[in-house]
C-alpha cells in the first residue's frame, strides 16, 4: 500500500465506473479509522505527519471516487484520454445544441415554474449522460467518447449552479 | 496536603495509565470545562459548585484581575477595563467587528487584530481569552488535585475562519495548555448527543450562542461522526438581540445611553428582560442610567418582532447547508438545539417550522458542547477503548488565492473533509518575472475584496522566463484542527517558499513567547521547572507509545532493529529520571528518529487491515 497507488487500488476496488456508494462510504470510514491523525495523538510529530499524509490521501481518493463526474474523469485519464478541459472542448454534437437551448431557456425563464421545468430537464440530461458513461467505460472501453460526456457533464455542473442561483433569487 | 499513594504489592504504580484530558467550551458569554471521570463526562465546577464561568475579565490596579462572575458583575461599573464577549474580537481587525462603535471600549486598531486599552495596558483578544482559559485550567487541576494536565480539546464555532482558529489556539498556548485538538462546537454537541442517545442517521445541529451561529448536518454511523456540511455566521448571536432590544427600549422611552456605563448597563438590562421573556409573555426592562432610571414594558411579541430579522438570517444559512449536503429537510432525523439563545421560544418555533418537526431539547444547551469536547479529549488521550469514536469534520469556508484582476481562484472547496490538501499550478504574468506575490484568501465570493485576507507571502528566485512559462505549484494543506499551511514551489527550477498561515493579524511565535513571559512573569526557576515537566511528559508519552507499538507490531522488525529500538527507549527512561530537560529532549528526538521507519510500516499495516473485513475485489 503506497501513497501513490491509484484511488481504486487504495480502496481495493476494481477500476471501473459503476460503484456501490454505500460500500465506498464504509471503506472510507474504516480506512480513516486507522489513518486519521486523531488516532496518533501523543505518538510524536513524525507519526502525526505520517497520519496526516495518509488521511489526506484517503480523503482525496474518496472525494474523487464518490462523485460520478470526477470518477469518470479519473478513469478517462487512467485510460489515456485526459479531460484537459482548458485545451480540449470536444463534446457530443447533439449536446452542443442542447446546451445552447438550455442557456436560452435560462435567460428567458421569468417565473419559478419555468425554472423548475428547466431544472427537471437538465437533471434528466445528466442522468442520461451518466448512463452513457457506464456503457462507454465499463462495457465498451471507449475512453475518448467517455471524455466527451465528462466535458458535457462539467457544463451541466456549472449550468446547475447558475440555475440554483436564479431559483434562490425567486425564493428570497 | 494531598495523601501519598501506595500501590498494591506486585503492582507497579503507573501514574499515566489515565491521562487527565479535558474539554473546554470557550464561549462568547460563558465558558465551561468538562472531563470524563469514572466513565462519565461531566462539567467541572468551581469551589461554589458552579459549572459556568462567565467569559469576562476585569483588569484591576497593580496587575491584578478578576475572571468570571466578579468581572461580569462589574461590567457597567468599570466598562473600560472589563472585557466581555471577547470571542467576537478574536482574529478580527476593528473594521471587521460589526457594531464596534456601540461597544464601550478604548479600541486600539493594530494592523491585524484589534486590541483594547485597559488600565493594565493594551490587551489583545488572545491575551484576554488566555486569562479565561487559564482559569479553567486551574479549575481542572484543582478538580483532579494534579498539575499534570495532559491536554485539552478546545471548541470553536464551526464557522470560525483560519484567523479565528489560530487566535484560539494561540490563546491556549498562552494559558499553558497543550491543545490536543480544536473541534467544532456543533460537532462536539453531536458527539455528546449521539452517544447519549445511541443515535444513527442524519442529524442537524442548530447552535445559536451569545455571539456566533453554526448549523451543521452530520451523519452518525457506528461511532463515526461525519460532518456533511456546515455553515453559519461568526458574528450573529444573542448579543445582537440584546443590542436590538436595548436600542428599541431607549427609543421608545426617548432616552439615550451615551456613556460607557450606560451602554453596558442597557445591554445587561436587555439581556435580563430577554431571558425573562422566555417564560413570561411580558416583562419590564429596568435600567439605572446616569440621567435617571429607565423602565419600559416589553412583550414577547415585541421581542419576537425585534429578533425576527436575526432569526431569518439563521434560517437562510440552514437552507444553504441542506443544499450543500444535498439533503432535504425530511431526510433529517432530528434537530439538536445548542447554545443559550435556543431557549428563546421564537427560535424554537422558527426551527420547528423550517424542519417540519419539533427540535430535540433533552439536553442542557449550555453544557453539551463542553461534554462532547471532554469525550473527544478522553479518546485522544488514549483513555477510551480504541476506535470507539471518530470525528470527520469539514472546513466551513473555501480557500483560494488571488489571481490577476483581484479574482479568487478557489483551491479548497468549503465542506471538504479535513485533513485535506490540494495543489494547483499557476504561472507568471510578465516576461522575466522572478517573484510571485501570493495572497491567500478565505470565503465564497468571486472577488478578493469580498473575501477575508488570510496571509500574503512571496515566492522569490524564479529564474527569468517568458510570461506563462514558469510552473508554480501552490499547495494548500488543512490539518485536523482546520488550520491552513500554504506552500509554493516553481517546478522547473525547484525554488520553494512555505508559510504556515500565521494570519494577517500577525502573532508570530516570538510574540507568543514574549506574552508568555510578560503575562505570567514566571521566575526563572518556575520556567525551568515548567520546561522540565513538559519534557518529561513528552518523554513518558513517547516511551508509552513506542512500547505499545512494539507490543502490537514488533513482528515487523528484525531482532537487531528491535534491540536498537528498545535501547533508545531505555535511554529515554533513564535520562527522564534526571533534571536536565535538554538531555531529555535530545533522547526523545533520537527515539523519534529511530522509530520513523517503524511508524511508517505500522501505518501501512493498519490501513491494509482496515479493509481486511471487506471483500477484496481485484480487477
Amino acid at each position: 500500500m503506497k501513497l501513490d497507488d491509484s484511488d481504486f487500488a487504495l480502496f481495493r476496488l476494481p477500476e471501473r465506473f459503476s460503484l456501490d456508494r454505500a460500500d465506498l462510504d464504509i471503506r472510507w470510514r474504516q480506512m480513516q479509522g486507522s489513518a486519521h491523525p486523531d488516532r496518533f495523538v501523543g505518538e510524536g510529530a513524525a507519526s502525526q505527519r505520517l497520519a496526516m499524509q495518509w488521511s489526506v490521501r484517503i480523503n482525496e481518493a474518496y472525494r474523487r471516487l464518490r462523485e460520478p463526474l470526477t470518477r469518470a474523469a479519473y478513469l478517462c485519464e487512467l485510460r489515456g484520454a485526459p479531460i484537459s478541459a482548458h485545451t480540449n472542448t470536444a463534446m457530443p454534437a447533439d449536446f452542443l445544441l442542447q446546451q445552447m437551448a438550455w442557456r436560452e431557456a435560462l435567460d428567458d425563464a421569468d417565473d419559478s415554474v419555468a425554472l423548475a421545468k428547466l431544472e427537471a430537464e437538465v437533471l434528466a440530461g445528466e442522468r442520461d449522460l451518466l448512463g452513457q458513461l457506464d456503457t462507454l467505460l465499463d462495457q465498451q472501453s471507449a475512453p475518448r467518447q467517455a471524455a466527451e460526456r465528462v466535458r458535457a457533464l462539467m457544463f451541466i455542473n456549472r449550468f446547475r449552479a447558475d440555475l440554483a442561483e436564479r431559483i434562490d433569487a425567486f425564493h428570497d | 496536603m494531598a495523601l501519598l499513594q501506595i500501590s498494591e504489592p506486585g503492582q507497579s504504580p503507573d501514574p499515566h495509565s489515565r491521562r487527565i484530558a479535558v474539554g473546554i467550551d470557550l464561549g462568547t458569554t460563558h465558558s465551561l470545562v468538562a472531563a470524563v471521570r469514572h466513565g462519565v463526562a461531566e462539567c467541572l465546577v468551581d469551589s461554589s459548585g458552579r459549572a459556568v464561568l462567565p467569559s469576562a475579565v476585569r483588569y484591576l490596579d497593580g496587575g491584578q484581575r478578576h475572571i468570571g462572575a466578579a468581572a461580569f458583575a462589574a461590567q457597567a461599573d468599570d466598562p473600560l477595563n472589563t472585557i466581555v464577549s471577547v470571542k467576537r474580537l478574536m482574529g478580527r481587525a476593528l473594521a471587521d467587528v460589526v457594531g464596534h462603535e456601540r461597544l464601550p471600549y478604548r479600541f486600539v486598531d493594530s494592523p491585524g487584530m484589534v486590541a483594547i486599552q485597559t488600565r493594565d495596558g493594551v490587551k489583545t483578544p488572545v491575551e484576554v481569552s488566555a486569562e479565561i482559559l487559564a482559569a479553567l485550567r486551574q479549575r481542572a487541576e484543582d478538580s483532579f488535585d494534579s498539575d499534570d494536565l495532559f491536554g485539552a480539546v478546545i471548541t470553536v464555532p464551526a464557522y470560525f475562519d483560519d484567523a479565528q482558529r489560530q487566535a484560539t489556539k494561540d490563546a491556549a498556548r498562552l494559558a499553558g495548555i497543550n491543545v490536543l485538538r480544536l473541534i467544532n462546537e456543533p460537532t462536539a454537541a453531536a458527539l455528546a448527543y449521539g452517544l447519549d442517545n445511541a443515535s444513527e442517521g442524519l442529524y442537524a445541529v442548530y447552535d445559536l450562542g451569545g455571539g456566533t451561529f453554526d448549523i451543521s448536518v452530520l451523519r452518525l454511523t457506528q461511532g463515526v461522526f461525519e460532518v456533511m456540511a456546515t455553515g453559519g455566521d461568526a458574528a450573529l448571536g444573542g448579543d445582537d438581540i440584546d443590542a436590538a432590544l436595548a436600542t428599541w427600549a431607549l427609543t421608545s422611552a426617548s432616552r439615550t445611553a451615551e456613556s460607557a456605563h450606560d451602554r453596558r448597563a442597557m445591554l445587561m438590562a436587555a439581556r435580563v428582560a430577554k431571558e425573562a421573556l422566555s417564560d413570561a409573555s411580558s416583562t419590564v426592562l429596568a435600567c439605572g442610567l446616569v440621567g435617571g432610571a429607565l423602565a419600559v414594558t416589553v412583550t414577547r411579541a415585541q421581542l419576537d418582532l425585534l429578533s425576527a430579522p436575526l432569526i431569518d438570517r439563521t434560517l437562510s444559512a440552514v437552507k444553504r447547508v441542506l443544499r450543500d449536503a444535498r439533503l432535504t429537510r425530511d431526510e433529517i432525523q432530528g434537530v439538536v438545539l445548542v447554545g443559550g439563545s435556543t431557549r428563546m421560544p421564537a427560535v424554537r418555533a422558527a426551527v420547528a417550522t423550517l424542519f417540519g418537526r419539533p427540535p430535540l431539547t433533552n439536553l442542557n444547551p449550555d453544557e453539551v458542547v463542553a461534554v462532547g469536547a471532554a469525550i473527544q479529549a478522553n479518546q485522544l488521550a488514549g483513555n477510551a477503548a480504541d476506535g470507539e469514536i471518530l470525528l470527520l469534520d469539514v472546513i466551513p469556508l473555501s480557500l483560494g488565492i488571488e489571481t490577476m484582476g483581484g479574482v479568487v481562484e478557489r483551491i479548497v472547496e468549503r465542506n471538504s473533509t479535513i485533513p485535506t490538501a490540494k495543489a494547483q499550478d499557476f504561472t507568471t504574468y510578465q516576461d522575466g518575472q522572478t517573484a510571485l506575490a501570493l495572497h491567500v484568501v478565505q470565503g465564497e465570493r468571486e472577488l478578493v475584496a469580498d473575501c477575508r485576507s488570510l496571509a500574503r507571502f512571496d515566492l522569490r528566485g524564479i529564474p527569468p522566463m517568458v510570461a506563462g512559462a514558469a510552473r508554480i505549484r501552490v499547495t494548500f494543506e488543512v490539518d485536523a484542527d482546520g488550520l491552513l499551511t500554504v506552500s509554493a514551489h516553481e517546478l522547473t527550477s525547484g525554488v520553494q517558499a512555505t508559510t504556515a498561515v500565521k494570519p494577517s493579524y500577525g502573532l508570530a511565535d516570538d510574540d507568543i513567547a514574549r506574552m508568555l513571559r510578560e503575562s505570567f512573569s514566571e521566575a526563572d526557576a518556575d520556567a525551568a521547572a515548567r520546561s522540565l515537566r513538559e519534557s518529561s511528559v513528552d518523554a513518558d508519552r513517547m516511551v508509552l507509545a513506542t512500547r505499545s507499538a512494539l507490543a502490537a507490531d514488533g513482528d515487523l522488525l528484525t531482532d537487531a532493529e528491535r534491540r536498537a529500538m528498545v535501547e533508545l527507549v531505555e535511554t529515554v527512561v533513564q535520562v527522564a529520571q534526571g533534571a536536565d530537560h535538554h538531555a531529555i529532549d535530545a533522547a526523545v528526538k533520537a527515539l523519534a528518529a529511530g522509530t520513523e521507519a517503524f511508524a511508517a510500516a505500522r501505518m501501512n499495516r493498519g490501513i491494509r487491515q482496515a479493509l481486511a473485513g471487506r471483500s477484496i475485489e481485484e480487477v
